[in-house]
């Protein structure tokens, strides 16, 4: 391996790191013992903003960019010309000191390349959280990727250090991974899985037991998909997700829009974009499953397996279930205010604090932060809908819609836009279907 | 009944002064047309009533807000106090009225408009230090850390504990350029003092690398093909950039940063000694 120093290290090391998108330092509370340093808020804490908008929560590196496996998607496969760096476990841990004790970062997030063999790369990873953990006392946050195929020991250990621990499925199919990754498997993906999950039942059971006993990844498990790197639709990937939130208990699962990093013939070209799209819409309804009490299979259906481009799916559930509407928001309970457009978590929340108080009209849902624009048809106050409400089909289309969907819209189905629509073979939507779905029940 | 009348009040800028104008409003069965602080700059023709700030008067109407509103109306209050909201002196004297008046559900009323402008008022607080736990960035100096913020609202009162919890070990300083005040720490006490004209000082060769780092690491971290200044934007407004080590660039830039040998150089001297063995 070539000696670069520290500078050129950090550069090809985060380089290599970048496209894993968890960057979250939440799920845990804890504050620096005597003689240590660092704390964790179970909300997380950004530190700052990339230029692309996304948050920069923890210092996210790899130990090292050389891997034995040629997985196609992947920027530091094996067979990719690119320069390659490794940081030693004590160089890696300096540098996170140093960072956060300017409150640069909340912690660490490491993930490795296949050096040598996975126990080795996981030996290394260790080696530097115990660095952190014990010489420096550090009691920031840490995300440990698990190593696929690596000794149960060893994740262990890895899971004892840290307090979030990730294994990536980055495709959402057995066909797709054995097509992009010859080297991983369904199995060698979801059986760490499955172990840090029985690790962190069994620690739960421990700590009922022994207040002290050490924690096992406190934070739980995260995991990622690519999308739009293979041929798998919203519907798959939903499911899956909500299969994992099930049968794996993560805490959360991130999606990542695929950014053309390769020239493999079996990927989408250079120069795709990637479906930002499509990725906005998943996390969409992923935020209905885990905090609105939807299910999967009332988002998309086997009929409906892409998701609208033009409205959320929120506002798609509700046009389509208009049985449920007009709800009275002086009555309705809370699980169904959450089903109501342009009233979230928040927003719901105060308006059953706010209807103890006294009756609820338009102008304070307004004040509790509403989004009366999409709501008001959707709702009732005391028996009445909002004054001087005009249903007509463009004032409707404009609350409905965001911005640049209704930009989308207006200037006809673009070719290039809703990039799954060209992904996955299936009728156009033409400018009437979008029409029908969006005011026909109105 | 009392009504609003066309006096104002004029305390003294300190939270017991502002319960003394309660006390006077309840004795005297007048709601003041406002409340001014020794910074409020307004010229009014209206008649002004300065309030003497008595600790008796004001220890009463302390102890009965806990009493008759419950204890989140007073973390509230404490909370509204140090908001940049305009005339929040007026509207915490409203609220408390309120409160007096209906008990601990005046937190629930959130359609109302007092409560509603003091809660907007108490979330851009909370949210701005949220904010600033992430953003507010540290130069070591000596061995001390040392930052600086330009605050809307009064936050070191919010930072302090978590600053605390996040480095007990360390001595540091953090100064408020907006309202001229700094929070010390060293280990295991913290303090909040009026400052005026806090200087920086120059940052040493190992204090330059490491703020290149992080903007060396800033810069590659962004996926490129994903550029969207908008969004960054809305998540972390302009306004925090200047205090921030990503956007600023040291005066003495050097073309080749000091190469970082690994070792114990880096070590910080506190953290030197091994650790505890048990």
């Amino acid at each position: 391996m070539l000696k670069v120093d520290v500078f050129d290290k950090l550069k090809i090391l985060t380089d290599a790191a970048k496209y894993d998108v968890a960057c979250t330092s939440s799920g845990v509370d804890k504050k620096a013992s005597r003689g240590g340093i660092g704390s964790a808020t179970a909300c997380g804490i950004c530190h700052s903003f990339a230029a692309d908008g996304r948050c920069i929560s923890l210092l996210k590196v790899l130990m090292t960019n050389s891997c034995a496996y040629d997985c196609q998607y992947c920027v530091n496969r094996r067979s990719n010309d690119t320069p390659r760096a490794a940081f030693t476990p004590r160089e890696l841990a300096e540098l996170t000191i140093n960072f956060y004790r300017r409150n640069y970062i909340e912690g660490l997030f490491l993930s490795s390349g296949i050096l040598k063999n996975p126990d080795y790369t996981c030996e290394q990873m260790i080696e530097a959280l115990r660095i952190l953990r014990e010489e420096y006392r550090f009691s920031g946050y840490i995300h440990a990727k698990a190593i696929p195929g690596a000794d149960s020991l060893l994740i262990s250990r890895l899971g004892m250090l840290a307090d979030r621990m990730s294994v990536n499925i980055e495709l959402p199919s057995q066909s797709s991974l054995k097509l992009l990754a010859p080297d991983k498997s369904k199995h060698s993906i979801l059986t760490p899985m499955g172990y840090i999950q029985n690790r962190i039942q069994e620690n739960t059971t421990d700590l009922v037991k022994y207040r002290h006993a050490p924690k096992f990844a406190p934070a739980g498990q995260s995991t990622q998909m690519i999308v739009g790197a293979t041929p798998e639709t919203d519907f798959q990937i939903l499911n899956l997700t909500e299969g994992l939130y099930h049968k794996y208990k993560l805490k959360r699962v991130f999606f990542s829009a695929y950014m053309p990093v390769s020239t493999s013939s079996l990927l989408p070209p250079q120069g795709t974009k990637p479906p930002l799209l499509r990725e906005h819409r998943l996390y969409q309804a992923d935020w209905l499953l885990r905090f609105y009490g939807f299910s999967a299979n009332e988002i998309l259906d086997e009929g409906h397996q892409s998701f609208n481009p033009y409205i959320d799916p929120k506002c798609n559930w509700a046009l389509s279930h208009m049985e449920y509407f007009p709800m009275e928001v002086n009555r309705a309970p809370y699980s169904d205010l959450l089903r109501i457009p342009g009233i979230g978590v928040t927003s719901a929340k105060r308006i059953v604090a706010a209807r103890r108080t006294g009756p609820l009209h338009f102008d304070g849902l307004k004040k509790l932060g509403v989004v009366l624009k999409r709501a008001q048809y959707f709702i009732t106050c005391g028996g009445k809908i909002a004054d001087g409400l005009k249903i007509t089909q463009d004032a409707a289309l404009r609350s409905l819609m965001s911005d640049t969907a209704l930009g989308m819209y207006r200037l006809g189905l673009p070719e290039t836009v809703p990039e799954q629509l060209s992904l996955f073979p299936q009728p156009r939507l033409t400018q009437e279907d979008v029409q029908k779905c969006l005011t026909g029940q109105i | 009944m009392s009504d609003r009348s066309n006096l104002i009040y004029c305390y003294d800028g300190s939270f017991d002064g502002l319960l003394c104008c309660v006390f006077e409003s309840y004795e005297k069965k007048e709601i003041p047309a406002d409340i001014f602080s020794p910074d409020t700059e307004q010229t009014v023709l209206l008649p002004q009533k300065e309030i003497v700030t008595d600790p008796q008067k004001s220890a009463r109407v302390l102890i009965s807000i806990p009493k008759k509103m419950g204890y989140d109306a007073l973390d509230f209050v404490r909370h509204a106090y140090l908001t940049c909201l305009p005339q929040k002196e007026l509207y915490i004297l409203l609220f408390l009225r309120m409160g007096f008046r209906f008990g601990p559900s005046v937190m629930n009323m959130l359609a109302d408009d007092v409560v509603n402008t003091l809660f907007k008022a108490v979330k851009h607080l909370t949210n701005e230090a949220h904010l600033l736990k992430g953003f507010l960035r540290f130069s070591v100096f000596n061995g001390a850390l040392a930052a600086e913020i330009e605050p809307k609202n009064i936050v070191l009162p919010l930072l302090a504990p978590h600053f605390r919890e996040r480095y007990p070990e360390e001595r540091f300083l953090i100064y408020d350029r907006t309202h001229s005040m700094a929070l010390i720490y060293q280990p295991y006490r913290s303090e909040i003092i009026a400052a005026d004209d806090f200087q920086m000082p120059e940052p040493d060769e190992e204090e330059r690398s490491f703020r290149e780092l992080w903007r060396l690491f800033y810069r590659t971290i962004e996926v490129q093909g994903r550029h969207n200044p908008k969004c960054r934007m809305s998540h972390m407004p302009k306004r925090y950039w200047s205090c921030m080590t990503e956007f600023s660039t040291d005066k003495k830039s050097r073309q080749e940063p000091a190469l970082l040998t690994g070792g114990a150089k880096l070590l910080p001297a506190s953290k030197m000694e091994p650790p505890h063995q048990s």
